[in-house]
C-alpha cells in the first residue's frame, strides 16, 4: 500500500527534483498558489514561445510541501515542457481523470507523472498531487488572459 | 504508582494491530482509548436502566436519573466545582460557546476587551469571533515566546488596561504542551478588572493533572470526556453557580424550563437551564466510570507517569539528528502532546510512513493555526502521551523516525 503511494519514481522526483528553480530567464507568466490546510506552497513559472501555436518554451516550479506534491510538480514539468499550451491543458485532464481513478487516454505522454496512479487510493492525498497541475491550468489561462501573475489558495481540493 | 503493564489490559484497543503491526497509539491528546470499565458502564446502561432523565416515576427513570446526577456529581468532585455549577454539553467546543453566547454576548459590548492568546485552540477562538460581530468588543491576544511560553510582558500591559473584561486561556496546550500559569494569571485579570471573568480551557489539562477550579481562579472550565477515557460525545463546563443564574439560557427546549406558555417561558434553576432537551445521558454515566478510573490511579500518579514519559521522549528526540522538539524542553513545564519537526521532511508524509509501521500521531495544524504559524511552520507532527504509554511506545516512536528518514532519503544532516 505505502508503495502505492510513494512509488519508487515519486521518491526519485522528490530527492532528485527536475526543472526546480526559484526564477526562470524571461518569465512570461509567474503563478504561486498554497494549500493553507496542508501548508503546501508552489510557484510556477512558463516561459512562452507565442508563435503561431503558443508553445511552452521552458518551465520551472519551486515550493515547499508534502513529496506527493513537490514530485507531482517536477513530473509534470517534464511532462508539459515543449507542448503547446492547448495541448499541455488537456494533458492536465487527464492527470485529473487519473487521480479520480478514471481511465487515462495519454498514459505515455504523462511521463513519470502515470506513477501517481496510486495516489488516488489515498484520497486525502489526491490534492497533494494535483496542486503543480493546477498551478499550470492556472498559469496558461493567466498567460492566456495577458497577465503576467496569480495568486491562488486552494482551501478544498479543486480542479 | 500504578502498574502500566497492568493496566493495558483494561484498553482492549491496545492489542490491535495495524498495518500489520502492534498498535502504538500516540494520539490521545486527540482522543484517549476507553478502558472496559467504561464501556461496561455505558452497556450496563443500556441493558438495565435506559431511560430518560427528570420525567417519569417508574423505576427504571429514577435509575437514570440517579447515575445522571452522580455523573455530574462526580464531574464536580473531581474539578472542585460545585455539582450545580456542572453543564453537560456534547464536547468542549459546545461549552465555550454557552459562555460566548450566554455571556459575553450579554455583558460585553464596545471599549470591552476580551483576551485570548495565541495558543488557543480554535474551539477556544472562534466562538468570541463569533459574538464579536454582534456585541462589538475588541479581542486582543498574548502572543507566545520562542519557548512556546505565553509572553508575560505583554499579558501585564494589556490587562493593565483595567479594559480586559474576559480572559480566555489554554491551562495545558494541545501542541508544545505548555503548562501555563493559570492561577497567576487569573489573579492578576480579577484584580485589574472585578468584574472580569476568566474562561480556562481544560480540555488538555483535566485528563492529565489534578484541576481545582477555585485554584486556578477559573470562573468557566471546559474540558471534553473523549480525551480523558470517556466515551464521546459529552463535554462539560464547570462554572460558578451564581454566574451561571445570571445568564441567559443558551439553547430552548425541553428540560430547560420551569413553565412555558405559547407566548413566553420561565426557565429552571441552574444546571438545568443549560441543558435543554434530552441531555447526553449514556455518556455521562461513561464519563463518570472514566472519573472514577483516573481517581483510582491518582491524578498525581498519572502526571507523574507522564511527566517521565515527556523527559524520556524529548531526550530521545533531541538526541535524532535533524528532529527539533517544539515548546518548552523542561517536563516540569509541560504536558505531554510532544511537537515535532524532522528537517527536510513534511508532517504529513511523516505520518503517513509512522501510520505504516502502527504508529498513530497526529500530523497537520492541530486546530491551533496561530500558534503553529508562530512556529514558522504551517503544520507539525505530534506525538502525545496517556497513561497507558510506555518506554517502549517512545523506543517505537524514535524507530518510526528513523524509518521515515530513511525511507525518504533524509540522510543525516550537517
Ligand atoms: C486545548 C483544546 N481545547 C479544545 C478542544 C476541543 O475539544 P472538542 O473537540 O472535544 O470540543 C481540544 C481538542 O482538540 C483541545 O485540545
Amino acid at each position: 500500500m505505502t508503495e502505492d503511494l510513494y512509488h519508487d519514481i515519486i521518491l526519485d522526483h522528490y530527492r532528485t527534483p527536475r526543472n526546480r528553480a526559484a526564477e526562470l530567464d524571461g518569465s512570461h507568466v509567474h503563478v504561486h498558489h498554497n494549500n493553507p490546510l496542508c501548508g503546501d506552497e508552489l510557484d510556477l513559472r512558463l516561459r512562452v514561445d507565442n508563435g503561431s501555436i503558443p508553445t511552452i518554451d521552458a518551465v520551472a516550479y519551486d515550493g515547499e510541501g508534502c513529496s506527493i506534491s513537490m514530485a507531482s510538480a517536477s513530473a509534470m514539468t517534464e511532462a508539459v515542457a515543449g507542448r503547446d499550451l492547448a495541448d499541455a491543458e488537456d494533458l492536465a485532464q487527464n492527470f485529473r481523470a487519473m487521480m479520480h481513478g478514471e481511465p487515462v487516454e495519454r498514459e505515455d505522454d504523462l511521463l513519470d507523472g502515470i506513477a501517481f496512479s496510486g495516489v488516488a487510493k489515498f484520497p486525502v492525498r489526491v490534492k497533494c498531487a494535483l496542486l503543480g497541475w493546477m498551478a499550470l491550468r492556472d498559469a496558461i489561462s493567466t498567460f492566456r488572459d495577458g497577465q503576467d501573475s496569480s495568486r491562488v489558495v486552494h482551501e478544498e481540493p479543486t480542479l | 504508582m500504578f502498574d502500566v503493564t497492568t493496566l493495558r489490559k483494561d484498553f482492549p484497543i491496545l492489542d490491535r494491530q495495524v498495518h500489520g503491526r502492534p498498535l502504538v497509539y500516540l494520539d490521545s491528546a486527540a482522543t484517549s482509548q476507553t478502558p472496559q470499565q467504561v464501556l461496561d458502564a455505558v452497556d450496563r446502561f443500556y441493558t438495565h436502566y435506559c431511560a430518560n432523565v427528570h420525567r417519569g416515576v417508574h423505576a427504571l427513570a429514577e435509575e437514570a436519573t440517579a447515575a445522571y446526577e452522580h455523573a455530574r456529581g462526580r464531574v464536580a468532585a473531581f474539578t472542585g466545582g460545585d455539582p450545580r455549577g456542572v453543564v453537560f454539553t456534547k464536547n468542549a467546543t459546545e461549552a465555550f460557546n454557552l459562555v460566548a453566547y450566554s455571556w459575553a454576548m450579554e455583558r460585553l459590548g464596545p471599549g470591552d476587551v476580551l483576551l485570548v492568546t495565541q495558543m488557543e485552540h480554535h474551539a477556544n477562538l472562534v466562538p468570541w469571533q463569533l459574538v464579536q460581530r454582534h456585541a462589538g468588543f475588541d479581542i486582543a491576544s498574548v502572543p507566545v515566546t520562542d519557548e512556546g511560553l505565553l509572553d508575560l510582558d505583554v499579558f501585564d500591559e494589556i490587562v493593565g488596561s483595567g479594559r480586559v473584561k474576559l480572559f480566555a486561556v489554554t491551562a495545558m496546550s494541545n501542541v508544545v504542551g505548555t503548562i501555563n500559569p493559570v492561577a497567576e494569571l487569573a489573579q492578576r485579570v480579577h484584580a485589574a478588572n472585578d468584574e472580569a471573568v476568566v474562561v480556562v480551557d481544560g480540555a488538555q489539562s483535566v485528563p492529565h493533572m489534578p484541576t481545582d477550579v477555585h485554584a486556578l481562579g477559573a470562573d468557566f472550565l471546559c474540558a471534553s470526556g473523549h480525551k480523558m477515557l470517556g466515551p464521546t460525545g459529552v463535554g462539560m463546563l464547570i462554572a460558578r453557580p451564581e454566574l451561571l443564574e445570571r445568564m441567559p439560557p443558551f439553547l430552548g427546549g425541553g428540560e430547560m424550563i420551569a413553565d412555558v406558555t405559547v407566548q413566553r417561558s420561565t426557565f429552571n434553576e441552574v444546571p438545568y437551564k443549560f441543558e435543554a432537551g434530552t441531555p447526553v445521558i449514556g455518556e455521562a454515566i461513561g464519563l463518570a466510570a472514566a472519573i472514577e478510573y483516573l481517581d483510582d490511579l491518582g491524578m498525581d500518579n498519572v502526571r507523574a507517569h507522564e511527566e517521565q514519559l515527556i523527559s524520556a521522549c524529548i531526550d530521545a528526540l533531541t538526541g535524532i539528528d535533524g528532529v527539533t522538539v517544539h515548546g518548552p524542553q523542561d517536563a516540569a513545564r509541560r504536558g505531554a502532546a510532544v511537537s515535532f519537526a524532522i528537517e527536510g521532511l513534511h508532517p504529513h508524509d511523516i505520518g503517513t510512513i509512522m501510520d505504516r509501521e502502527g504508529l498513530a500521531v497526529r500530523a497537520g495544524h492541530h486546530c491551533a493555526k496561530p500558534l503553529v504559524r508562530s512556529l514558522g511552520a504551517v503544520a507539525t507532527t505530534r506525538a502525545s502521551f496517556y497513561l497507558y504509554n510506555t518506554p517502549d511506545d517512545i523506543a517505537a516512536l524514535v524507530r518510526g523516525i528513523d524509518a521515515t528518514k530513511e525511507f525518504f532519503g533524509v540522510r543525516n544532516v550537517r
